[in-house]
């Protein structure tokens, strides 16, 4: 590799990823901090379009479809329509925040030390890169003629993985249904009880 | 070792402790969840940060270009992205189905509600 | 929402394109960037915007929740079934270069048909989950 331009490029990226990265903390921030959950839920929506940017400039566009996708559309309408159900206010906690407070920083001390060891951002040297990236990479077209590497990771080399997740994702949903509706037809015979 | 290169690892961490924090002194429901996707989006920046390769492009292979990111992470966020807003979803049914059942999505009431049901 | 004039005569331009740009994912997903999970998160949020802008109970009767429950199991073992259609074919689960006479070209076709295996259930399931969660008091 090209030290020279190998810099540069370097440079650029991290400094838009950092710029963006400001953003996001100080949006996730607000998010959690207002009392109005409706203002929570929106800002939720701005968090995740500004995540989907990062995702671009960190070059997973697949990752940022779908964050722009489900976190920006699809998340916000749903905690909209619980919030409806809900009501919209947050009343002040009676417990003390400070056992919490200590509690995270000390985590998050720890975890910061964890990352002495981390490799630089985009160092090409990370062991992340030289196990089998390579081989995804190097394969995939002549094994299954897809020049998205994600696509075919996603449905052939991991297979079972993703029929998993969808199985995940399945019986989420029908647990949904199951809460929602079960609730109302548990409902319906407590008023039929009531009225014997 | 450089500050900068660390910063995104330091943000996921700061965006996980903020959500571990909402989850555990905050006191409505929702908000909690709030806390919990904010933990969630702190563990795929994680990932994605180990993915990236300066001097990369997406891995969508094509001859103008010699390196790529690393396709890996990207796939297990992709699916974990999907599948945390189904658990979330679940998470939003249940506090919806708890409002509906006590009367109320605070967290001290529910516990005081429950309190006063064991000794009538 | 029958105030809003804006947002029903864009949404109503908009509606057609999202639909189309979600099977455009869906089919495009292994040149591109795309594929089930984002087509089926498009797709959902088409209907899902139709029924926050117009009318919720006429989505509902455009896609009533038998036939929504039952299309997501569709998707589920149509995945399971291409595992099963690779076992009988002579291969292991899911190996998909049983598909066809060429292991790339079998590699091909089974990526595709899983997608759409997914997109079905990823969509069916955001549909569920909104129909549940919305319009309920």
């Amino acid at each position: 590799m090209d030290q020279k331009k190998y810099k540069g490029e370097k440079k650029i990226d991290l400094y838009i990823n950092i710029i963006i990265l400001i953003f996001v903390l100080l949006t996730g921030i607000a998010a959690v901090w207002l009392r109005n959950l409706v203002a929570s839920a929106m800002l939720l929506g701005i968090y995740s379009l500004l995540m989907a940017t990062l995702w671009v400039v960190l070059d997973a566009v697949d990752v940022a479809f779908t964050e722009a996708a489900v976190g920006a559309g699809i998340t916000t309408a749903l905690l909209l329509f619980s919030i409806w159900l809900t009501g919209k206010h947050e009343k002040k906690s009676t417990k003390k925040p400070w056992l919490p407070l200590i509690g995270v920083i000390a985590t998050g001390g720890l975890l910061i030390f964890g990352t002495i060891g981390m490799p630089d951002f985009g160092d090409p040297n990370a062991p992340a890169h030289l196990h089998v990236a390579p081989y995804y990479l190097q394969y995939s077209v002549s094994q299954t003629t897809s020049p998205n590497v994600v696509t075919a990771v996603l449905a052939s080399y991991r297979g079972f993985d993703t029929l998993g997740e969808v199985t995940v994702i399945f019986t989420a949903g029908i647990g949904v249904l199951a809460l929602l509706t079960g609730l109302r037809r548990r409902r319906r015979s407590q008023k039929l009880e009531i009225k014997k | 070792m450089d500050i900068l290169e660390q910063l995104n690892y330091w943000a996921a961490i700061s965006l996980a402790m903020v959500g571990l924090f909402t989850i555990m002194s905050r006191g409505h429901l929702i908000k909690k969840l709030i806390g919990l996707s904010l933990f969630q989006t702190s563990v795929f920046l994680l990932f994605i940060t180990i993915g990236k390769l300066s001097g990369g492009t997406a891995p969508i292979i094509s001859k103008d270009f010699l390196y790529y990111s690393n396709p890996l992470p990207h796939v297990l966020i992709l699916t974990a992205i999907v599948v945390s807003i189904a658990t979330l979803a679940v998470g939003l049914a249940l506090s919806v189905a708890i409002k509906r059942t006590y009367g109320t999505g605070e967290d001290d009431e529910l516990e005081d509600l429950d309190r006063n049901e064991g000794e009538p | 929402m029958k105030d809003y004039l804006v947002l029903r005569v864009v949404s109503k331009l908009l509606i057609p394109f999202i639909l189309l740009f979600g099977f455009y994912v869906q089919m495009h997903g292994d040149y591109g960037p795309g594929g089930g999970f984002q087509a089926g998160v498009i797709i959902a949020s088409a209907l899902i915007l139709y029924a926050i802008i117009f009318n919720i109970g006429i989505a509902r009767k455009a896609a009533p929740m038998w036939i929504i429950t039952s299309i997501s199991c569709v998707g589920l073992l149509l995945y399971v079934g291409v595992g099963i259609a690779t076992m009988i074919a002579g291969g292991q689960f899911l190996e998909y270069g049983f598909l066809s006479t060429n292991s790339a070209s079998g590699n091909h076709t089974g990526i595709l048909i899983i997608e759409i295996g997914v997109g079905i259930t990823v969509s069916a399931v955001m549909l569920m989950i909104f129909f549940s969660l919305a319009g309920r008091r």
